[in-house]
Order: structure tokens, then C-alpha cells, then sequence
């Protein structure tokens, strides 16, 4: 039987996928066709979705931006064989957007029915477990450290240290946590993955259990992802039904299992601690550190905790080697990140590639440019709390050390890219607004700085600033990066210093046209 | 939507004592308060604290800390459009003007009718395709004014 992929994936759903899919099913059955409808995630490419395929002897191929009016002349035209139609993209892994990447952790994404065990067996799925069963905890957070993945939530820190840790930290109850709290403005790498391909973060999380002997997992994400939230679910429902959590997983003895917890609109959930303390049922309030996660996490037991990229990517470290997830990347940046590429850009979507590309091939070269068709002025990356970076830094290689020494950070991988019509002034007093909004409140440079700050660029913007008002601003801004006991509050002056930094004509208009009038 | 039922001690009870096996079951259960009865109503503070062992005041502090946690039952819809980042570069910040204007309501403002509740969020993970919201739970996209206002329109129904 013919197979059609539309993804299910909630862009796609947005763009229309659900009525499409409705539709060439109405279609197929009133023409009399046999075919089946795999409901898949999304390949990325949000810009082309609703992005439909047809499974032919030579490959996929694709359909870009198909409307529900569009898919009788799809049929007319025979797209069940690959026919040629004005929306076609030909032969999806050969069309240049998605040919230029190097997908490791998505590598099943898009591709496969989300919560088919079978699909996921097919496409390498349980592989990375069963080798590290085979090699004993050991050696499989020996392949972990070889890997020289860092946290892809954000600091960077290196993963196998962390599990180490916890690994030899002495305890008769251990958690693993995933990070899917995933808040940041301009990322969906989470929820594609939760969506898309949720067996590879079940797959992660017991590795990561198995590695440090915990018997508990938890999945912390988001109230404002529901479709993430029911795919998850059921996936994790599947995997049980079918033994790969519980007492004995997969028939090695070791028991794990899983739990997905929802959060309740908190930003400042996704900084680790306060996760921690959302998850034990208290308000998310941040914990001063030490003692650290991996010796005192949840409930007090040792805990790892990572970003769900992190786990996600763990199946193909240990099914692949570690070398081979460490040859991609530069310097100390190993391996692939997936990219989110978002806000006012003509190609956005999802991209992994290898670390080393620069800032500016990226927006330009894989995103097209604006959507608008206006100049790029500005490209904040790292989500709310991330540096907006100037078209002159575009050269910026993409890895952690090179965005650091640029005054940035990569975060979660996302960049929001914005024309010529932002105004850098409203962005840095939007960041503390957001800020003011989300902060826990334990620590007085985020509780009070981002209210004051705020203030303060309300009076800039009404051109009542003078120089003190600037000299202010900029030693607020150390006080809370200095002084924040969180990355909320001592993140909060990379938007802002970087907007006052790279575009001081915006803060600086409104005082001498005030003078003027 | 679904119309939430009436605040009953009892079946409210019951959500909290099936939630009990759970570690940490606080957020579970005010969820499915909410789920129930479409809101934490201030009754149910006592009532959580009571079964979870902690102090009235902790609870509270629980309750009114995360966004979410109603503490009146919303509107028969509900619309969560997108404020953040990546929709602002994308227009968001008109969309956010004209669902305001055409709904003659502030953020967290519930019409007099209870028809709609219009609520702001930080992010739907749509960031590509913005400016988004979520209406009744379903995604919506690349939002200009005209799409408001058949949104506006379809929920004034």
C-alpha cells in the first residue's frame, strides 16, 4: 500500500495538516485508492509545512505548503507516484535545505510515526540501549565523557562529568530529570522531539538511569505544549506495555521507569533547581547551590538532571561510539546542535549541523533572510535571557567558546532573527518587563533589579534619560549579573547591554528629539 | 468547551486522595482541580493543605506562585496569544493590540458575558511561523489582523 506522510506535528497542525490529512483521505476513498496516512512530526522545515510525502521506490517526495483546496489537483497530478505538481520539492532529502544538514539527534524526526515501536526499531531505535547493557555502567559513562557532549539546555556543562557524579555519588534512591521546560522564545527543539520522536528521549532517559543506577525517571514540561504533552504520554504508555520500563527493562534486571509532569506556566522552572522544587510540589523558587543536583537534587537524592536534547541524543552516542558523535563539531564544541532558526526569517525552522558554521550563514544562507524582505538588523540567540547579536558579529563561528568571547551565548540553540524595524530600546525594556514577570523572587538583584531596570528604559524611551540615567542602567546591570542567584536574573543583562552595546542610535533618539521639540 | 462543574468538597477529595501515591503530587492535583472545576477555588486550599500535610499559608503560596492556576473559572474559550520574542519580530505586537481592541479586553480579562478570556503566554514553541495563539487548545499561525478578527468573530458565536 501506498504510504502518504503529514506530519502531526503542532506547526504543522497550525498550518493546516489536520484538514490536509482529512482531505486526502476523503480524496483516496472517493477515487477508489488504497493508502495509508502516517502521521509523522515535523521534518523542520516550518516554512514548507503543512509538508506532505509520498513513499516511492526511489525515496520520498515532497510536497511543500499543501492547502486542503490543493490536494485533488495533488491527485490529478499523481502524487502517489511522485508526479510532478507546482509544490513539489522532489526527492525531500535532496532538496537543498535539508541536504546541508547533519541530523544526528533528529535523525528519525519527521520520518517515522512518532509512537510505532516497529518504525523505531526500523530507524536504529534501542540500539544505543542494548550496547549499553552490553558494556555495564562503567563503560557506558566512559562513552559519555568520551562524547564530549556538553548541556544543550543551556550552561554547557559537560555531560558525562554531571552523570559521574551522580554515578558515584552513594545513595540508595537516585532520579534522573528531563529538562523539557522548554521556555525560551525562538526554541522547539523539545517539543519536536516530544512530538516527533518521543522513543528517543525514553530511550535517553533509561541509558542516563541505567548509567548512574536510578530507578526513577521524570519528564518536566510545559502546560503551554498540550499536543507534546498527549504524544509523550502515550509513548511512554507504549514503551512500558512493552518492557522497556518497569521492573526489568528490556529482560537485563535493571528496573526503571518514567513519569511526565506538567508545569504551570513558570518560566523560571526550566533553572534546575527551581524545577526540583516545582516537581516536590512547592512553589518554583530557586536553591542557592551547593550542594549540587548530582548530591542533593529531588526530594535530597542524587539527580541527574539534564536538557532533553542531551537525552535525546544519547541513543546514537551509544549505538554509534562516542568518537563518532565527536568527530562532528569544533574545538571544545562536539557534535551537532540542532539549530532553531525563528521569528522574522523567510526559511525557519529547525537545522542540525555540526558546531563551526557562522551566525551569518545561518540566517542569511539557511534562513533566507527576513521574511519581510527588509534588512536584518539584529538576531537575538539563546532565547529571552541570550545576547542580540549585530549583522557585523554575523561571522561569529557557531560554538559555545566563540559566542562567549562575542558577549553571547548559543543557549538552547535558538536564534530570533529581526529586521530593520525593531526597536532595540523596547526590546531591552521588554526583557525586564519579562523578567519583572518570571522572577521567583528569592534574590533581591532579579526581584528588584528588573523592575528598576525596566523603569529605567521606560524613561529612556520617553527621552527623559541623562548620562546618570545610562550609568545606572549599565551598574544595575553588572549588580544583577554578579549578583543573581539564577541565569533569570544574571542573564537578563545580556539583552539588554547587548541591545544598549550594538545599538545605541535606539536609546539615544528619543533624548535630543525631546530637546528639540 | 467543556463546562466545569460546580465546586463539590467531595469529589474534590477524591481528586486529591487518587493523586496521593504520587511523589510531589501537589501540581498533579491542582491541576486536576482545575481540570474539574476550572479553577483552584480558595475552598480548595485548606482542603489540599489538609490531605499534603503542609500549612494553609504554604499551599496558598503554591497555588498563587504558578501563572496557570485560575482562581475563577475562565471564559467558555479561551485564547492564549504568544508575547514573546520571536512573535514580536513578526508582527506579534499588533496581533497582541487587535485582540485586545476587538475584545475589549485587558490581559487575564474575562468578557461580562464569560464568553472569552484572553490570556497572554510566553511561548508556544512556534517561534517559525508566529505570530501564534492558542484558541480553545488549538494551534493557530502567522496571525495578522484579519485572522484576529475571524477569530474574534468565530468565538463570539
Amino acid at each position: 500500500m501506498i504510504r502518504v506522510f503529514v506530519p502531526r506535528d503542532v506547526a504543522a497542525i497550525a498550518a493546516g495538516a489536520n484538514r490536509v490529512a482529512e482531505m486526502i483521505g476523503r480524496e483516496a476513498a472517493k477515487r477508489g485508492l488504497a493508502i495509508e496516512i502516517v502521521r509523522t512530526g515535523s521534518r523542520g522545515a516550518f516554512f514548507m509545512e503543512p509538508l506532505i510525502e509520498v513513499e516511492t521506490p526511489t525515496g520520498r517526495i515532497g510536497y511543500r505548503e499543501i492547502t486542503p483546496a490543493e490536494v485533488a489537483s495533488l491527485f490529478d497530478a499523481g502524487f502517489l507516484v511522485g508526479g510532478d505538481h507546482p509544490s513539489s520539492i522532489g526527492k525531500t532529502e535532496e532538496h537543498p535545505w535539508f541536504a546541508g544538514q547533519t541530523r544526528l539527534t533528529f535523525a528519525r524526526c519527521g520520518l517515522v510515526d512518532p509512537l510505532s515501536l516497529d518504525d523505531y526499531a526500523a530507524h536504529g531505535g534501542w540500539k544505543g540501549l542494548a550496547r549499553a547493557i552490553r558494556l555495564g555502567a562503567t563503560d557506558t559513562l566512559e562513552e559519555v565523557s568520551l562524547s564530549g557532549l556538553r548541556g544543550r539546555g543551556g550552561a554547557g556543562f559537560p555531560t558525562g562529568v554531571k552523570w559521574k557524579a551522580v554515578a558515584h555519588a552513594g545513595a540508595a534512591r537516585k532520579y534522573v530529570i528531563c529538562n523539557a521546560d522548554e521556555g525560551d522564545s525562538g526554541t522547539f527543539a523539545d517539543r519536536m522531539i516530544m512530538e516527533g520522536d518521543p522513543f528517543s528521549l525514553i530511550e535517553g532517559m533509561i541509558i542516563a538511569g541505567f548509567a548512574v543506577r536510578a530507578s526513577k525517571g521524570y519528564v518536566y514540561s510545559r502546560s503551554e505544549y498540550p499536543h507534546a504533552n498527549a504524544t509523550f504520554a502515550k509513548a511512554i504508555e507504549i514503551a512500558r506495555a512493552a518492557g522497556h520500563l518497569g521492573r526489568d527493562v528490556d529482560g537485563s534486571g535493571f528496573a526503571f521507569d518514567l513519569e511526565l509532569r506538567i508545569g504551570a506556566g513558570a518560566y523560571v522552572c526550566g533553572e534546575e533547581t527551581a524545577l526540583m522544587e516545582s516537581l516536590e510540589g512547592k512553589r518554583g523558587i530557586v536553591r542557592a547551590k551547593p550542594p549540587l543536583p548530582a548530591l542533593a537534587g529531588l526530594f535530597g537524592a542524587p539527580t541527574v538532571i539534564n536538557n532533553l536534547l542531551s537525552l535525546a541524543t544519547m541513543p546514537f552516542i551509544l549505538a554509534e561510539g562516542a568518537k563518532t558523535y565527536a568527530d562532528f563539531g569544533m574545538g571544545r564544541s562536539r557534535g551537532t546542535m540542532p539549530i532553531q532558526i525563528a521569528g522574522n526569517v523567510k526559511n525557519g525552522g529547525l537545522w542540525e549541523t555540526a558546531f563551526g558554521v557562522t551566525l551569518g550563514e545561518i540566517v542569511s544562507g539557511v534562513g533566507g533572510g527576513s521574511a519581510s524582505g527588509r534588512p536584518v538588523r539584529a538576531a537575538q540567540c539563546g532565547g529571552p535571557l541570550g545576547a542580540y547579536f549585530p549583522t557585523s558579529l554575523f561571522d561569529t563561528p557557531y560554538d559555545y567558546e566563540s559566542f562567549a568571547a562575542a558577549g553571547g551565548l548559543i543557549g538552547h540553540g535558538g536564534i530570533t532573527v529581526f529586521d530593520d524595524t525593531v526597536d532595540m530600546a523596547e526590546q531591552a525594556r521588554f526583557a525586564f518587563e519579562f523578567a519583572a514577570a518570571e522572577s521567583c523572587g528569592k534574590c533581591t538583584p532579579c526581584r528588584i533589579g528588573s523592575v528598576r531596570g525596566r523603569e529605567l528604559v521606560e524613561t529612556i524611551l520617553a527621552g527623559r534619560a541623562d548620562e546618570a540615567t545610562f550609568e545606572t542602567l549599565t551598574d544595575l546591570c553588572e549588580t544583577m549579573k554578579y549578583g543573581s542567584l539564577c541565569a533569570l536574573g544574571g542573564f537578563i543583562p545580556f539583552p539588554v547591554m547587548s541591545s544598549l552595546t550594538h545599538f545605541p542610535e535606539d536609546f539615544r533618539r528619543a533624548a535630543p528629539r525631546r530637546a528639540a521639540e | 468547551m467543556n463546562q466545569p462543574t460546580p465546586w463539590d468538597a467531595d469529589r474534590a477529595r477524591e481528586i486529591v486522595d487518587a493523586h496521593l501515591g504520587l511523589e510531589g503530587p501537589a501540581l498533579p492535583i491542582l491541576h486536576a482541580l482545575q481540570e474539574e472545576f476550572g479553577c483552584v477555588p480558595e475552598a480548595a486550599v485548606p482542603l489540599v493543605a489538609e490531605r499534603l500535610n503542609v500549612s494553609r499559608a504554604e499551599m496558598h503560596g503554591v497555588v498563587t506562585f504558578y501563572h496557570d492556576f485560575r482562581r475563577t473559572p475562565a471564559g467558555r474559550h479561551v485564547i492564549k496569544v504568544c508575547r514573546a520574542e520571536a512573535c514580536r519580530a513578526r508582527g506579534g505586537r499588533d496581533v497582541e493590540a487587535a485582540f485586545r481592541r476587538l475584545l475589549g479586553l485587558n490581559w487575564h480579562g474575562t468578557s461580562a458575558d464569560g464568553r472569552v478570556t484572553l490570556e497572554p503566554v510566553f511561548c508556544l514553541g512556534l517561534c517559525a511561523t508566529g505570530p501564534a495563539a492558542l484558541v480553545d487548545g488549538e494551534p493557530v499561525a502567522r496571525l495578522d489582523e484579519a485572522a484576529v478578527a475571524a477569530i474574534v468573530e468565530e468565538v463570539a458565536r
